[in-house]
């Protein structure tokens, strides 16, 4: 195993505990992408490189968008205002209680 | 010998019956059920504050970590029962990657005399140089037949659940919000500029991998894939009017429905044939040509017509739920 394999599954392992371990969803979603990523290079250094299209189209590309949509769908992406608007709207029912 | 038998005696048989059921001519639920119209439901406001005050209480005193002292200990025993059985989840699965034989080795149970013969025979009995192409498309064909009505039940079952009919009648605003349409296009000019260079490149980049699966590294769920996700890059950069001219629900089900019937008729027939040593008509042709290998070119482009339609109509369906 050279240096350069050693570090690509080390920054797998990293991405897959920063995805479980992430608040945010739309953070997981973009790890995990980035672990699709990896993966595919993985596959190419394993020396499988129909698996390595595969990974990169379908995880990194049309997973993710999917995910990404779904997000959209239940409203877990905000913009950074409305995100400040939920906020303070929090803070002021907190206050009047 | 067939015998006559009275009009009241014959309605009573159970044949006429199922033959009656099976034409629809009688109605089962007519003078069997009574069908109402369902009353409006009422909205109670008495109702619904308390359900907001109960709402609030819960909210108040149950999901009180500071001074509800068992909900803190429930916290506190789930953070620990989850650590442990994590712990022991990942203990599992290392103690059995640890059964495993090593890697490489060459009494390993993997090495026995299938792959032995795909490697070794491949060439000659598929005319595929790319072994892994040669296996699934010829040997294991069936599968991949299997594997490609997956992805076909899949988006009908997306299609189920994600499908919003269009109604006639005033749009609300939950409706318009539902629907990604109104927004659209969204004129991006970095997203298009960047699309309208790259989704050539893509589109013709996922055919060249359909077309060469049996010559080199890819195959038609890879090249599907690359071409569905350039498809979707389209989409997203020039919104659906344009992708429609081309693209819409007959399409997709006139593609699907033709690759697929293609690969079953193609692949029946060399079932019949390949199965048991009987000799195979089409030609295998010379090993590295692009008209080689006998059908399994004509499997990659049907598989990659399911796949690319398949990726475009789940982002299609999640998007705006109809076409």
């Amino acid at each position: 195993m050279t240096v350069f394999t050693a570090i690509l599954f080390l920054f797998l392992i990293v991405c897959a505990v920063a995805a479980s371990l992430s608040k945010s969803l739309l953070n997981t979603v973009l790890i995990f992408m980035t672990y699709s990523l990896v993966m595919s290079i993985i596959w190419v250094i394993l020396e499988s490189p129909d698996l390595a299209i595969t990974e990169a189209a379908v995880g990194a590309g049309v997973t993710t968008v999917l995910f990404v949509l779904t997000l959209k769908k239940i409203h877990a992406i905000m913009g950074a205002d409305k995100a400040q608007e939920e906020e303070e709207l929090e803070y002021r029912r907190r206050r009047s209680q | 010998m067939s015998r006559k038998v009275p009009r009241e005696q014959y309605e009573k048989t159970l044949s006429y019956k199922l033959k009656t059921w099976l034409e629809g001519s009688r109605d089962l639920y007519l003078d069997n059920v009574e069908m109402r119209p369902q009353s409006p439901r009422m909205e109670d406001e008495t109702l619904r504050q308390r359900f907001l005050a109960d709402k609030r209480r819960e909210r108040d005193r149950v999901y009180d970590t500071k001074n509800n002292r068992e909900v803190a200990l429930f916290k506190k025993l789930y953070r620990i029962f989850s650590f442990l059985f994590c712990i022991l989840l990942v203990s599992m699965l290392l103690i059995g990657v640890a059964d495993l034989p090593p890697f490489g080795e060459a009494d390993r149970p993997v090495n026995n005399e299938v792959s032995q013969r795909y490697i070794e025979r491949g060439l000659q009995e598929t005319g595929a140089v790319n072994i892994v192409t040669g296996m699934i498309l010829d040997y294991r064909a069936f599968d991949t037949l299997g594997e490609s009505h997956v992805l076909f039940i899949a988006t009908c079952t997306v299609l189920i659940l994600l499908r919003a009919d269009s109604k006639t009648g005033k749009n609300s605003q939950e409706e318009t919000e539902a629907n990604d349409r109104a927004y659209e296009p969204k004129n991006d000019v970095i997203l298009q500029t960047a699309a309208r260079i790259l989704v050539p490149f893509i589109v013709i980049f996922g055919i060249y991998i359909i077309l060469c699966g049996h010559l080199g590294p890819g195959g038609g769920f890879s090249g599907g894939a690359v071409i569905g996700a350039g498809l979707i890059l389209y989409v997203s950069a020039f919104g659906f009017a344009k992708t429609e001219r081309f693209f819409t629900a007959g399409t997709y089900k006139w593609m699907s429905f033709g690759a697929l019937a293609c690969y079953c008729l193609s692949k029946t027939y060399s079932f019949y044939t390949g199965a048991n040593h009987i000799e195979s008509v089409i030609p295998l042709g010379t090993p590295g040509a692009i008209l080689s290998s006998g059908l399994i070119l004509l499997l990659n482009i049907c598989v990659g017509v399911v796949v690319a339609g398949t990726m475009y109509t789940f982002y299609v369906m999640f998007r705006k739920g109809n076409y």
